[in-house]
């Protein structure tokens, strides 16, 4: 039996990057609004003791902040021929679990996406023909353009406090910085992180291939910091433990070190945790949310009344929710239509392992973001005539971590055990390094979500289905960039290396990345996307989608900037929607 | 005092439990609202959960735990059949409305110095308060120390009654920033070492003192151990925001700052810090520097490049506006280092406000340093960088350790 709870004027849910923001923003407006988290409350004084968050043991290897496959799994498969089944363990990508939700445990790295990104569709058969588009692509523009995001791409960064260096700023140029980027209206808040050794070498040889290095964007700061809420944070020990772990240095931004400590200080905020909302709730005209329905840790399930549904979890768990609810119509791969689940796509990850004689390196000395990275093969940035693919990667060399448990790059050859292992551990742990690519990945007819079939979660509803592999276009393109990796790691000096491609189909077990994209698109067309330009539902206008899952097709880069510039465009027209509650574009 | 305001009052204390104000007495109630943030009331007047000034806190003092009374104006639990005049006697005496002696936990040697007119603007303000039904036992003192009329031998030795006099030599802003420290703020009851009597020493006043384990640190304008090397602004942002740019407020002072100085006008902390610039400077003579050779000295910089520096950084230096920088700062130097031993042990938690509202943690390390680690550790941190401080024993650490709980590492002995 389910209770009704008092009307809210805004429930909003999972409390992470993009539900703290609104959560922040629309409280201090004075409206009355509750976030629902499924996971624990956590916040770095009383999670995050310097002594205990770097345990790579309970944190990396026995994931002690992620999703746990009892609380929810999806079922997976590559193909539509073939059975999906449910995971046991979270493996490929790792969903954040409680307050704070990814952006605790994320890497850092904080990207604008470049402007042909935004109209690739257009940009690409204005360039190349439509030839050049891959076979059964989804790949739609964004009803957004960079021009349009670029205020908002600034405020989180300002809010986040990222450290880099500007390449473009007003349309000047500006060598050292990402010279590709899209122009940006004033330089990063903070100067970039100091690089290593590995990244020298990595920039020298760049430069002189005639490549364009620069320090990658971070959210693990290079010096104190005061955000535009007027939180602190303090500068990167480079201490390495970033992704999976929370930050006890105050120096990775997130919603504990960014929003959060404003955000409790709002008398007309709430947040209940350890709730998983389980349906957003419609009027009878299925054209209206009433609010959302809840259980608690107890197992009793309430209704929470309100005006405005803000769906602002995971990006996958954004399109169950949407699925479940009813929200928009399910997409059919076979019949091509529908939207919910439509557009989903992934990264991919290929690179060059380059093992040196003589250098000395220190993985140990690491951040998220540490690295020097380059977007001469991004994007567009590169004739893509020639090659016959789609989209780009970013080319990084990078140390984020150098932890016992996990890094101890060995050569080929080397045995996987035994005392020859462990000598091999020893003499290679500093003389290694990598180039990696982290590239697009379009959207496809047979790469979708829906609800699956047969299984179910421990309430009842059924698990999401993911239907995913890697295409043509992403395993040329990665390919290429795998190349162009190895390339660099020799100029670099590496005596031998190792490339990785994309080989067989994806596998949801070894990690890979958490950039889980789309779903729960953005469009300008009811017809082909779940959402108007302003993450609105199109069907049912006082529900906003914020996050990853609202992008067409995946760019080369991580998702979190934009994801965060995307949260300030939304929240500008929900005040404005706020005013006068409807569609904010007519369908 | 406005003879027909007074009747208002006490019509209001004798005629209506509903004890609102009246309309009449508004400027006067919203007066009263200010000095009794300025005397931050509310902190020991409100249980933990408690609804604000119905009393019921357990005060820890030597001689057993005091209940504190309920102030809200219900007639059977509370002040509700109070007068002013009643009001006035506590204060200025210590004298409850039935005649008892209240025991000076009640800071009445100071509240003496609050003028009749602030102490009736209080009292008109606690009649505006919902009236709170909490009982609370006023006599949970043990024998011998439950015989109230001992405190008229106590007060005959520790207390004189007066008013506040303004000092016609020194500027109007001195005379307030005194008024306030000396009188309302009552800031020598925690700041002012006690005697065996529980009583504060005048001749020392506000030359730091041990309360619940934590040092309240000496505020004279020492340079050393005091505000010497404090600006009036550095004050003023420190009562104001809870911190500055080279440290933060936590423990009790938090509670200070939230419930007390982070709301009072700018003017008055002006005052304050004006007034404890000029008290002069007073604290201990300076201990020699132990040299970078003793041997605990040498334990305490391999644990502090370990364990404390990635913070407060290699220099004692810190970062500004989060990680206290330890270098030259007077609540480093303090002679007895109780407050240090307890933050590595127990950690803890600076001060959130409106203006500085990330509360950065001090994170517990009592669970992996021995006794011996922390006492070296802190020996290290009070004497470099320009510090000087007696020396921590292990034994020292080992006390507090139990007072103050929080994990324990195995290797303790």
């Amino acid at each position: 039996m389910s209770r009704r709870l008092p009307s809210k004027d805004v429930v909003i849910v999972g409390l992470g990057w993009t539900g703290s923001i609104m959560a922040y923003e629309l409280a201090k407006t004075g409206l009355d609004v509750v976030a629902i988290e499924r996971g624990p409350w956590r916040d770095t004084a009383s999670d995050f003791n310097i002594g205990t968050a770097p345990d790579e043991l309970r944190y990396a290897i026995r994931q002690d902040m992620f999703l746990r496959p009892k609380q929810e799994s999806i079922t997976m498969r590559n193909n539509l021929s073939q059975t999906a089944l449910p995971i046991r363990k979270w493996g490929s990508f790792l969903p954040g679990n409680g307050v704070g939700g990814a952006g605790v445990h994320w890497n850092g790295q904080t990207w604008r996406f470049l402007p042909d990104d935004f109209r690739i569709r257009s940009h690409m058969t204005e360039k190349y023909g439509a030839a050049i588009m891959p076979e059964n692509n989804l790949i739609q523009d964004w009803p957004v353009s960079y021009a349009d995001l670029e205020p908002h791409y600034d405020r989180f960064e300002r809010v986040a406090g990222i450290s880099g260096k500007a390449g473009n700023i007003n349309g000047k140029i500006i060598p050292g910085g990402n010279t590709w980027e899209g122009a940006r209206s004033r330089d990063y808040p903070t100067p970039p992180l100091r690089q290593g050794y590995a990244q020298d070498l990595f920039t020298k040889a760049a430069t002189d291939r005639g490549l364009h290095p620069f320090p990658r964007p971070s959210a693990n700061l290079s010096t104190a910091y005061t955000n535009t809420y007027g939180c602190r944070m303090g500068p990167c020990t480079y201490c390495g433990f970033c992704e999976w772990f929370g930050c006890a240095n105050y120096s990775k931004a997130s919603p504990q070190t960014c929003v959060l400590p404003v955000l409790v200080r709002e008398k007309t905020f709430e947040a209940r945790t350890n709730c998983e909302v389980t349906k957003v709730n419609l009027a009878t005209d299925g054209k209206t949310a009433t609010g959302v329905m809840y259980v608690d840790e107890q197992g009793q399930e309430w209704e929470q009344p309100a005006d405005l549904v803000l769906v602002c979890a995971f990006s996958l768990f954004n399109v169950r929710l949407l699925l479940l609810s009813g929200i928009g119509k399910p997409y059919d791969p076979n019949t091509g239509e529908g939207v919910v689940g439509k557009n989903y796509a992934y990264q991919t990850g290929t690179g060059s392992t380059a093992y040196f004689e003589d250098a000395k390196f220190n993985p140990f000395a690491a951040a998220g973001s540490l690295g020097v990275a380059l977007d001469d093969f991004n994007s567009d940035n590169f004739d893509h005539g020639p090659l016959g693919f789609v989209g780009g990667a970013s080319i990084t060399c990078a140390y984020t971590n150098g932890r016992p448990i996990s890094y101890h790059p060995t050569p080929p050859g080397t045995p996987t055990w035994g005392s020859a292992w462990k000598k091999a551990v020893k003499e290679t742990y500093q003389r290694v390094t990598s180039v990696g690519a982290q590239g697009s990945v379009m959207s496809y007819r047979g790469n979708y979500l829906d609800l699956d079939p047969t299984y179910k979660d421990p309430l009842g509803r059924p698990l999401m289905r993911m239907t995913f592999d890697y295409k043509d276009n992403e395993r040329k393109m990665s390919g290429f960039m795998a190349d162009r990796c190895d390339e660099i790691a020799k100029a670099m000096g590496a005596k031998q290396t190792v490339v990785k491609k994309l080989v067989g189909p994806w596998s949801v077990v070894p990690y890979q990345t958490t950039h889980n994209t789309g779903g729960a698109i953005m469009g300008s067309d009811p017809k082909t996307s779940v959402l108007n330009r302003y993450l609105q539902s199109w069907d049912v206008s006082n529900v906003f989608v914020m996050g990853a899952s609202a992008f067409p097709q995946n760019a080369g880069y991580n998702p979190t900037g934009t994801v965060g510039a995307l949260t300030y465009w939304a929240l500008d027209a929900i005040k404005t929607y706020l005013k006068a509650p409807g569609p904010l574009v007519q369908a | 005092m406005n003879g027909a305001r007074l009747a208002a009052i006490c019509g209001a204390v004798l005629f209506s439990h509903a004890a609102l104000a009246e309309p009449d007495n508004y400027v006067e109630a919203a007066r009263g609202k200010a000095l009794i943030t300025a005397g931050d009331c509310v902190a020991c007047h409100t249980a933990p959960g408690g609804q604000s000034y119905a009393g019921g806190l357990a005060l820890d003092t030597p001689f057993g735990a005091i209940m504190t009374p309920n102030l809200t104006p219900d007639p059977t639990t509370g002040l509700g059949n109070w007068t002013a005049d009643d009001f006035y006697h506590a204060m200025h005496e210590g004298i409850g409305r039935d005649g008892q002696h209240l025991y000076p936990a009640f800071p009445y040697t100071a509240f003496t110095k609050v003028t009749r007119a602030d102490s009736d603007a209080i009292f008109a303000y606690l009649r505006t308060l919902p009236a709170v039904v909490n009982a609370v036992d006023r006599n949970s003192l043990p024998f011998p120390f439950d015989i109230r009329a001992a405190m008229i031998g106590w007060n005959a030795l520790f207390f004189t009654p007066g008013t506040f006099t303004p000092d016609p030599k020194r500027s109007d802003e001195f005379n307030r920033g005194a008024y306030l420290v000396e009188g309302l703020g009552h800031c020598g009851t925690c700041h002012t070492p006690m005697n065996a009597f529980g009583a504060n020493k005048a001749d020392v006043f506000l030359q730091a003192n041990q309360i619940d384990n934590w040092i309240a640190p000496n505020i004279t304008d020492d340079a050393r151990l005091g505000l010497g090397a404090w600006s009036v602004e550095e004050i003023m942002q420190y009562l104001s925001t809870g911190q500055t740019a080279n440290t933060v407020a936590s423990g009790p002072m938090a509670d200070v700052i939230v419930h007390s100085t982070s709301q009072m006008p700018q003017t008055d902390l002006h005052a304050i810090a004006v007034y404890l610039k000029q008290r002069g400077a007073a604290g201990s003579a300076t201990p020699a520097v132990l040299a970078a050779s003793d041997p605990h000295m040498q334990s305490g910089a391999a644990i502090y490049v370990d364990t404390c520096a990635a913070c407060h950084t290699t220099s004692g230096a810190g970062i500004e506006h989060a990680f206290p920088r330890l270098a030259k700062d007077p609540a480093v130097q303090q002679d007895d280092p109780a407050s240090l031993i307890r933050v590595v042990l127990a950690g803890t938690r600076a001060v959130a406000t409106n203006a500085e509202p990330t509360a950065l943690a001090m994170p517990s390390l009592g669970y992996r340093l021995t006794d011996a680690q922390v006492a070296d550790v802190l020996t290290y941190v009070r004497n470099s960088w320009g510090n000087a401080a007696a020396a921590v024993a292990a034994s020292d650490v080992a006390k507090l350790r139990t007072e103050v709980g929080g994990p324990v590492n195995a290797a303790t002995p």
